[in-house]
């Protein structure tokens, strides 16, 4: 018998204008994992969770999550579904915990609000306007309003940008927590993080998959930093 | 290490009950209250949708110039203000908000969250149904202060019109939100509600000179102005206005799905 990843790409393609940004992708990631997608800017990382979220329509191929076309995706799928995006989709003029609230009501059996404002150490700010914030500050309110939902699947796009060593630390133990329960997607620039919290890693460059497995698979042997440039070395577009 | 927090307060624990969204009611009510909060909280939107009326209706009411035509000034004046709350708040606030929510990337995040687009589009039409509504309330209150007394057969056709109104003017706000940069729509929504004015809102369009009076009735700021005029100073129904907006409508509403983009 064979299991079904909670998420699936496979020959995925988004042409943007005349830019190919993402071709011929296929990866898998499953409940229970974390899996990180490295890869250098332009590497085609953010489209391919845009699509995986509902947000861009592949140009060819399939994204599925959970079994489903995000692009089609009802309410019953979104609620199953927690997004962190890239540039945190925050409105500045509400507060954290206003936010929080507003996007738990959303949900049926949503996490304890005040709870995962305490989880990530938001407490003292939570009662501030979002455009008040710090760029780490609103890192961790839009990484709770992703988990929120208590999703079965979780893309988040480069959750740790921005954070101190303390709230990194305490982000990647959040997101090990998660994985418990769920397929969590993890775009990222560290090396560390993937060899932190990665139990997968795929590696992008140039909108193509270069190398993914498992973290020891695509290490190889070797450092993940060292296979990383010699993956992605003179693909920068 | 702690686990993720479940919901305090329910009987079951969250962790035991699958993730599901809420009931399409609530999520649309939730979205609706956020939308409604926010516009209240926010000192800006509060000017322009009840400050400046108020002061214009003060303005006018309490003045003699600029010439307003026929009725008694206080109910005309009333009237036009009203116009003026409706492009306020379902226009120029809406434009606005929903622009910058678009550049902050709101609108992508809510789009995939159980709310989704639908409900985003309904949280808009009931914050603005609620806003409006208050603005009713609130200006018609200070014009009763200065005397205004609308004719009660105009009652309801003036409610058709700001119904109609609204869905033009949101219509309207929507299509440039969606097509033009947050700070572009800064600009020209601030511009329009200037120049929308003099355009049949405040001013009836048979006080313009004649090379724009047909230019002003045939946009939707002199339909809604002359329409809410027709009713509430002489108890009229004012069809010809209500077909000037419902086309704005349409039109706005389907260019808006054609054209509107989710992302800045």
């Amino acid at each position: 018998m064979c299991a079904v990843s909670a998420v699936e790409v496979v020959g995925l393609r988004r042409d943007i204008g005349a830019v190919r940004a993402v071709d011929d992708v296929s990866w898998s990631a499953d409940s229970g994992a974390v899996t990180a997608v490295l890869g250098p800017n332009g590497a085609g990382k953010t489209t391919t969770m845009e699509c995986l979220e509902g947000l861009q329509r592949p140009t060819a191929g399939t994204a599925r999550v959970l079994g489903t076309d995000p692009w089609r995706a009802s309410a019953e799928h979104r609620a199953r579904v927690g997004v962190m995006l890239q540039d945190g989709g925050l409105p500045v003029t509400t507060t954290g915990e206003r936010l929080l609230h507003h996007v738990a009501r959303l949900h049926a059996a949503p996490a304890d609000v005040a709870g995962l404002i305490s989880r990530l150490d938001l407490t003292r700010v939570a009662g501030r306007s979002i455009r008040r914030l710090s760029g780490g500050e609103r890192q961790r309110v839009a990484l709770a309003a992703a988990l929120v939902g208590r999703p079965e699947v979780a893309f988040l796009d480069e959750p740790t940008a921005g954070l101190d060593p303390h709230a990194r630390l305490e982000v990647w133990d959040l997101v090990r927590e998660t994985a418990a329960a769920a397929a969590v997607v993890v775009t990222t620039h560290s090396f560390e993080e993937a060899e932190r919290i990665a139990d997968q890693v795929v590696i992008m460059n140039g909108g193509r998959v270069v190398a993914q497995g498992s973290l020891d698979e695509v290490r190889d042997g070797r450092p993940l930093e060292e296979r990383y440039f010699a993956l992605t070395a003179g693909g920068r577009r | 290490m702690t686990s993720l927090p479940g919901a305090a307060s329910s009987s079951t624990p969250a962790a035991a009950l699958p993730p599901a969204p809420a009931p399409t009611r609530r999520r649309w009510l939730a979205q609706a209250r956020f939308e409604t909060a926010t516009i209240l909280r926010h000192g800006e939107q509060l000017l322009v949708a009840l400050v400046l009326p108020t002061l214009a209706l003060l303005g006018l009411a309490l003045s003699d110039v600029p010439d307003l035509g026929p009725g008694r000034r206080v109910d005309v004046a009333t009237a036009g203000v009203l116009a003026l709350a409706v492009v306020s708040t379902a226009f120029t606030g809406q434009a606005i908000a929903t622009g910058f929510d678009r550049r902050h990337g709101v609108l992508r995040f809510l789009g995939v969250s159980p709310l989704g687009r639908e409900g985003l589009l309904v949280g808009k039409l009931g914050a603005v149904g609620f806003v409006v509504a208050l603005q009713l309330v609130v200006l018609g209150t200070i014009a009763a202060f200065l005397g205004w007394r609308p004719a009660g057969a105009g009652v309801v056709p003036a409610l058709v019109t700001v119904v109609l109104g609204a869905a033009a003017f949101l219509a309207l706000a929507l299509l440039l939100a969606g097509t033009v940069r947050a700070e572009g729509v800064l600009a020209l929504a601030n511009l329009a509600w200037v120049l929308l004015l003099g355009l049949g809102v405040l001013l009836p369009t048979d006080r313009l000179p004649d090379a724009l009076t047909t230019l002003a009735r045939l946009l939707p700021s002199g339909a809604l102005g002359d329409g809410l005029r027709l009713s509430l100073v002489s108890g009229g129904w004012p069809l010809t206005q209500w077909l000037v907006l419902l086309v704005w409508a349409g039109a706005a509403s389907a260019a808006t799905a054609r054209w509107f983009r989710w992302s800045d």
